[in-house]
C-alpha cells in the first residue's frame, strides 16, 4: 500500500511538471506581441514592460524563472492589469468555485444515488423509465443550454430565484442545479447497474432467506457494496464539474475562477492562462490521486499492485 | 414391492430414427455480427437512436439545400423573424435563415464529431495495439506516457491548443485529438493483452506471421466490439466539446455555422425575447447526443456475453 501510494504521487508530480512545461510552451508559441493590442507606446514603456514580464529574456530563463516563482506559489502578474496578480484573482475567485462546486456534488451524489437506486428497485416500471429518461437529458444536454432554460423560466418567467451574480444563498441554487445535472445523470446511471448487479448476488440472496428485512437488506446490504464503483468515477465526475464551472460562472456572473479563466481567455492574458490552467490541474490531479488512494482504502477486496497480500 | 415391468420382444427393435436428423441444423447459423445485429434490433430505444442518426446525417447533407437560402446570406430587413412559411425556423439577429444554418451546422458539428473519434480510432488502435503485442518494457513506457497524458484535464487542453492554433474546423479536431486518444488506446491495449494468450494467436505466431498481420487479422476484429462502443459514444463527446469551445469564443468562425456557435450566437438574443433562437440548437444537440448515447449504450448491451441468451 505504502509503495502504491509512493508511485501515484510521483506520477502525480510528473504529470503536472509535463502540464507546467506543456502550458508553458504552449502560451510561449503564440505568435505575435501580446501588448500589440495596446496601440502604439513609447519604446521605454514597451521596453519595460517586456522586462516586467520577463519576455526580453531567451525562453529557457523564463521557463526556469516561472518555475522558480511556481515554487514559491506565485502565478506572476497578470498582463491586463499589472496591479493584480494571478494569486489575487486565484485568492478572490476559488473560494467562490470551491462553494458552488461542493454545492453542485452534494446535490449530485444526493439525488443520483436516489434515483440510481429507485430505478434499480422498481426495474422496467414507471419509476425505473422516468429515473433512467431523466438521466439521459442530464447527459444530452449541454449545460450552458441548461442554464440559459433555468434562468428564463424560473428567474426570469417565474421569479422563483435571483437571474444572476452570487450574492446570498438564493443566488446560488440555479447554478449549483445547472452544474450538478450531468454527474447526476452519470451517477444515477451507473448506480442502477451496480445495484442491479449486487442485487443478483449470493449474499443478498443470504440476507433475504436469512429473513432479513427489505429495509435492512437495501440499506445495510446492497447500496453500501453498490456505492463503491460511484467513488471510481468521483475523480472524473469532479474534473466535469471544474470544467462545467468555467460556463455556469460565466453565464450567471458569478465572479469565481471559471469566469476568471474565461475573461482571460477572451483577453488573451497568458498569465491568468497559464497560472489557472495550472492551478486547475494541480487540483485535479490532487483530487484524483486521494479518490484512487481512498478506493483502495474502502475497498479490500482491490488487489494493489506491490501491495501486501 | 416393485412391479417389475412386462418386456416383449418388439421393446428391443433398432429404432428407425436416422441419426444425422437429429443433427441436423435447423436454423441458419449466425455469424458474431448478425447475432448483435439481431440483439440489438430488439432494444427499442437503441433503434430509435439509431434511426435519429440516420436521419440527423441524412439532413446534414440535404438540409442547406431545401429552401433555397444560404447559411450565410444575410437580410437585415428580416431580422429575428418567428418560424414561418418563408423562413421555417425563422432568421437570426443577422437575417440569416436558421433552418439552412440550422442543418449547415449539422453538417459541421457532425463532421468534427466523427472525425475526431475517426481520428481517435486510428492512434488508438495503433498505439494500444502496439503496446499490447510488444509488451514489456515498451509496453511500460508507452502506458506510462499515454498515463501522464491522461490526467491532464482534456477540456483545459483543448482549450489551450485552441488558443494558439488559429481558428478553424481543422484546429477544432486536432485539438480534440492530440489528447482524445488516450482512451481508446487503453481500452484496445487491454483487450489486446487479453486476446494475445489466446491459442489462435500463439498459432498464427507459430505460422509466422507477422506482428501487423496478427493486429489487422486477429486482434482488431476482435476488438472491434468494444471499439465500436467507444467510437459512438465519443462522437457525442467531441460534438459537446465543439458547442462548449463556440461558447468560450474558440469555436468556427463566421459565417460557417455549428450547432454550438448557433447556441452562443443566440444567447445573445435571449435578452429581447427571441428564446426560440437557442432551443433550435440545444434541441439538435440534445437530440444528438440522446441519439448516439442511447445508440451506444445499446450496442454496448448487444455486444455483452454475459447477456447473451
Amino acid at each position: 500500500m505504502f509503495n502504491y501510494s509512493l508511485k501515484r504521487i510521483c506520477l502525480a508530480l510528473v504529470t503536472l511538471w509535463v502540464i507546467i512545461t506543456l502550458t508553458f510552451l504552449l502560451m510561449h508559441s503564440i505568435p505575435g506581441n501580446p501588448f500589440a493590442q495596446e496601440g502604439s507606446m513609447p519604446k521605454a514603456v514597451y521596453d519595460n514592460l517586456q522586462s516586467y514580464y520577463n519576455l526580453d529574456k531567451p525562453l529557457l530563463t523564463q521557463y526556469g524563472l516561472y518555475l522558480q516563482s511556481l515554487l514559491q506559489l506565485d502565478f506572476g502578474p497578470s498582463l491586463k492589469s499589472s496591479s493584480i496578480s494571478v494569486n489575487d484573482y486565484i485568492k478572490n475567485g476559488f473560494p467562490i468555485s470551491l462553494h458552488l462546486g461542493a454545492q453542485a456534488m452534494v446535490i449530485a451524489i444526493t439525488f443520483g444515488l436516489i434515483f440510481g437506486v429507485i430505478a434499480s428497485l422498481n426495474r422496467n416500471k414507471w419509476p425505473d423509465y422516468v429515473a433512467m429518461v431523466l438521466a439521459i437529458i442530464g447527459i444530452s444536454v449541454p449545460n450552458f443550454i441548461l442554464a440559459t432554460i433555468l434562468i428564463n423560466y424560473l428567474a426570469v418567467e417565474w421569479q422563483l430565484f435571483p437571474v444572476a451574480t452570487w450574492k446570498s444563498w438564493s443566488h446560488t441554487v440555479l447554478p449549483s442545479i445547472a452544474l450538478a445535472m450531468m454527474p447526476m445523470a452519470y451517477i444515477a446511471r451507473l448506480m442502477r447497474s451496480s445495484m442491479l448487479e449486487v442485487l443478483s448476488q449470493d449474499y443478498i440472496l443470504t440476507a433475504k432467506s436469512k429473513g432479513l428485512s427489505r429495509y435492512s437488506v437495501i440499506f445495510k446490504h446492497a447500496i453500501r457494496n453498490a456505492m463503491l464503483p460511484i467513488v471510481t468515477v468521483l475523480g472524473i465526475l469532479i474534473a466535469n464539474l471544474v470544467t462545467g464551472s468555467f460556463i455556469i460562472e460565466s453565464i450567471f456572473g458569478i465572479p469565481g475562477m471559471g469566469e476568471m479563466f474565461v475573461k482571460g481567455i477572451f483577453n488573451r492574458d497568458y498569465p491568468v492562462i497559464l497560472g489557472s490552467t495550472i492551478f486547475y490541474s494541480a487540483i485535479l490531479i490532487f483530487l484524483i490521486l486521494i479518490v484512487d488512494l481512498a478506493y483502495t482504502w474502502i475497498d479490500p477486496r482491490i488487489k494493489v499492485p506491490g501491495g501486501r497480500k | 414391492m416393485n412391479k417389475k415391468p412386462k418386456l416383449t420382444k418388439d421393446m428391443f427393435l433398432p429404432v428407425d430414427n436416422d441419426f444425422k436428423e437429429a443433427e441436423k441444423i435447423a436454423r441458419p447459423s449466425l455469424s458474431y455480427w448478425a447475432d448483435v445485429w439481431i440483439r440489438l434490433r430488439e432494444n427499442r430505444l437503441a433503434m430509435i437512436g439509431l434511426i435519429t442518426i440516420i436521419v440527423l446525417i441524412i439532413m446534414a447533407i440535404i438540409g442547406p439545400y431545401l429552401n433555397g437560402y444560404t447559411f450565410y446570406e444575410q437580410d437585415f430587413t428580416k431580422k429575428n423573424l418567428r418560424p414561418n412559411a418563408e423562413h421555417w425556423f425563422g432568421t437570426d439577429s443577422s437575417g440569416r435563415d436558421l433552418f439552412t444554418r440550422a442543418w449547415y451546422g449539422a453538417r459541421i458539428s457532425l463532421f468534427i464529431g466523427f472525425m475526431a473519434a475517426f481520428i481517435d480510432f486510428v492512434i488508438g488502435v495503433f498505439y494500444g495495439g502496439i503496446s499490447g503485442i510488444r509488451g514489456g518494457k515498451t509496453d511500460n513506457i508507452m502506458m506510462r506516457i499515454a498515463e501522464v497524458l491522461y490526467a491532464i484535464p482534456f477540456l483545459l487542453m483543448v482549450i489551450l491548443i485552441m488558443i494558439v492554433l488559429e481558428r478553424g474546423l481543422w484546429s477544432i479536431i486536432i485539438a480534440m485529438s492530440i489528447t482524445g486518444w488516450i482512451q481508446m488506446a487503453r481500452l484496445v491495449r487491454g483487450q489486446v493483452l487479453q486476446l494475445k494468450e489466446n491459442e489462435f494467436v500463439q498459432a498464427a505466431t507459430a505460422m509466422g506471421a507477422s506482428t501487423s498481420w496478427i493486429l489487422r487479422k486477429h486482434m482488431i476484429p476482435n476488438t472491434m466490439g468494444p471499439i465500436l462502443v467507444n467510437i459512438t459514444l465519443s462522437v457525442p463527446t467531441a460534438i459537446f466539446v465543439e458547442a462548449t469551445l463556440s461558447f468560450l469564443g474558440l469555436g468556427i468562425p463566421a459565417p460557417q455555422a455549428s450547432w454550438g456557435t448557433m447556441a452562443s450566437d443566440a444567447l445573445g438574443s435571449i435578452l429581447i425575447g427571441n428564446f426560440y433562437q437557442l432551443m433550435i440548437p440545444a434541441a439538435l444537440i440534445s437530440l444528438t447526443m440522446f441519439a448516439f448515447n442511447v445508440f451506444g449504450d445499446g450496442l454496448r448491451d448487444a455486444l455483452d456475453p454475459k447477456l447473451r441468451k
